[in-house]
């Protein structure tokens, strides 16, 4: 069943050159864990905030955003209100910011749970407490009664994310719920997160910079490139076989951790498209090794079907690109790219 | 890392304690290294694993309690008074931070900034610092255009490359970059490392890099230090931490970086048992 689908939803800002989403198309089904990767400035931030009816101000919107049923572009208070009470919640990057730094967290956990449903303390309290359990804090009683600042980023992240299961939501929206964490502590919140999808047939969407670490949790990725989705495939397809060079890519400037690693990463070339700059063809053509003038440049490609993956590259089928990192020596058949 | 010059820089029993209230936490303890010239270390660890400290006490932003740090054979002063004893620790050591904001002065232009570096440190024709200028610029890949810009005009691989040449600027023997590439975008980041790479064979710079992220430090450096709680867990040739790591807590960090197939809820346990009271304290 599918709990969240976008259907070509586009957002324009006033005063920009493009689009900040482009046309996305997406879904996460219940139980389903998705990945939606990409760079600073891609637009997957605000793909998220679009699941819960958050839209930039005074930005034009078409298209649709579904969650379980619900279009929310364009909807009232009140199903928005539904949406975000029940449905859906979201846990950001900062637990920090948050969390109110002078509550404790059993007032941070129990509130809504007081004001909008209207239980009594105790019960609150022990709601929280049995939370707190099940995003493995080791004394949820104690937990109740002490203030963020007593607790590590890695506790701290787990009672946002007990906080975001207060409403027994089906749909979880994480934007980079990690990305200010250790990475051992990473892999714990990831192993809560990963317990909680199986436990509670929730759907997941993560939303991350790092593209190993979405193919570690998910079953599906979409990869988005200046506002647009520029592949998706399932998780081992997209490892092995990338069809977008702009995937390759991503996967080429990652330093691997085997020891037989090779001399030089592969950078891509230049930095990711700015609001402010538009491309009339490909977005990632200007900085793509293999683009190719008057074909790359005309329009952009449309998203269409290759094997198992959908990908939006005018040469797409005709690229074999190198599974993972390029190895000195390797030949590309196109211009060399190395840039600094 | 047999040779038979002297290192670099050698760092002996470094002890850094911080006071908060009545209790005392040890954020360096017992550190020693040395790195020899053209050397790249790797220092990786945890928050609160004492690793930005031991970067700030290899600048003088901090003062070691106890422990020496010495540069080329010279020690580096515990405080600098004067100029001449500023100018001498900023040619023994420099740094690039995480953020290039503060490295770099946002009311003037990246041209204007390395100009003052250099007329600092006793370039007196202004022909001759601008030639200068234009070189270091072109060894990190900027051009005229980046020159002229002030930071905020420039992106963020923009900016931590010219954060990198300022630090290039005065010559320094040793080069700290705490966590320098951790807030740029994965392809961006990538041609910063290369950038770091060329430097580091073309000059005989040595490199400390502070970092979290093993894969990174595995491209950059071929020695890595792991702290944990301001102590010295492993230190030895990358690519042997890699292969064959001998400390419970280096093995847990390798497996925590996240692959296909990975297993967080085996890395949970793991962590548990090493350390049952959860994170570790930060100072």
């Amino acid at each position: 069943m599918t709990l969240l689908r976008y259907e070509d939803l586009s957002i324009t800002l006033p005063g920009t050159a493009r689009p900040v989403l482009d046309g996305i198309g997406l879904t996460v089904g219940a139980g389903e864990a998705v990945a939606l990767v990409g760079e600073s400035g891609s637009g997957k931030s605000v793909t998220a905030r679009a699941a819960l009816g958050l839209f930039p101000e005074g930005a034009r919107t078409t298209g649709r955003v579904r969650v379980d049923g619900t279009d929310l572009v364009g909807a009232d208070a009140a199903s928005l209100r539904r949406v975000r009470t029940a449905t859906a919640a979201m846990i950001y990057q900062d637990p920090r910011a948050a969390i109110n730094p002078v509550r404790r967290v059993g007032d941070f956990l129990t509130e809504s749970l007081r004001l909008v449903h209207g239980w009594t303390r105790d019960r609150a309290r022990g709601r929280a407490a049995e939370l707190l359990d099940a995003v493995g804090l080791p004394d949820p009683v104690r937990h109740l009664d002490q203030y963020p600042h007593e607790l590590s980023g890695g506790m701290l992240q787990r009672v946002v994310i007990a906080a975001a299961l207060t409403a027994e939501p089906r749909l979880l929206l994480c934007d980079e719920p990690t990305t200010a964490l250790d990475v051992s502590t990473q892999a714990e919140i990831l192993a809560v997160l990963g317990r909680l999808r199986r436990e509670r047939g929730l759907g997941l969407l993560l939303i991350t910079h790092d593209i190993e670490l979405a193919a570690s949790v998910t079953d599906r990725i979409y990869v988005m490139y200046a506002g647009r989705i520029v592949e998706t495939a399932p998780v081992g397809d997209l490892f092995t076989t990338p069809r977008h060079p702009y995937t390759a890519g991503l996967l080429g400037s990652s330093p691997p951790l085997d020891a037989k690693a090779p001399e030089r990463l592969v950078p891509i070339p230049g930095a990711p498209m700015g609001l402010l700059e538009s491309a009339p063809g490909c977005a990632f053509a200007p900085r793509c090794r293999f683009a190719e003038p008057g074909r790359c440049d005309q329009a952009p490609p449309p998203l269409s079907d290759h094997g198992p993956a959908r990908v939006a590259c005018h040469l797409a089928g005709e690229l074999t690109l190198t599974p993972h990192r390029d190895r000195p020596g390797d030949h590309h058949p196109h211009r060399n790219q190395e840039v600094r | 890392m047999t040779t038979d010059q002297p290192p670099l820089l050698r760092v002996e029993g470094l002890r850094k304690t911080y006071r908060t209230g009545a209790a005392e936490v040890v954020a360096v303890d017992g550190l020693s290294f040395t790195l020899r010239p053209g050397g790249a270390l790797g220092i990786v660890g945890e928050s609160g694993s004492g690793k930005t400290t031991t970067a700030r006490m290899l600048i003088g932003l901090e003062r070691p309690d106890s422990g020496e740090i010495h540069v080329q054979g010279r020690p580096l002063a515990a405080s600098v008074r004067g100029r001449a004893a500023r100018l001498a620790r900023a040619k023994a050591v420099q740094i690039v931070f995480q953020d290039p904001y503060l490295s770099l002065d946002a009311r003037i232009t990246v041209a204007a900034t390395l100009d003052g570096v250099l007329r600092l440190h006793g370039t007196r024709d202004p022909a001759e610092r601008a030639a200068r200028v234009r070189t270091l610029l072109a060894r990190v890949g900027l051009g005229d255009r980046e020159a002229a810009a002030l930071p905020r005009h420039l992106s963020g691989g923009q900016r931590q490359r010219a954060a990198i040449a300022r630090a290039l600027a005065v010559e320094p023997a040793v080069l700290v970059l705490d966590e320098a590439v951790s807030a740029l975008d994965v392809s961006v980041q990538a041609q910063v490392l290369n950038l770091l790479a060329d430097i580091r064979r073309d000059t005989g710079i040595g490199l400390v890099f502070v970092s979290h992220d093993l894969a990174v430090v595995r491209y950059v450096c071929d020695e890595a230090l792991v702290m944990y709680r301001g102590r010295t867990m492993e230190h030895r040739p990358v690519a042997e931490l890699l292969t064959a790591p001998d400390h419970p807590y280096t093995r847990l960090l390798l497996a925590s970086v996240p692959r296909p197939g990975w297993d967080p809820d085996s890395i949970s346990r793991r962590r548990r048992a090493l350390d049952p009271l959860g994170a570790p304290a930060g100072p």
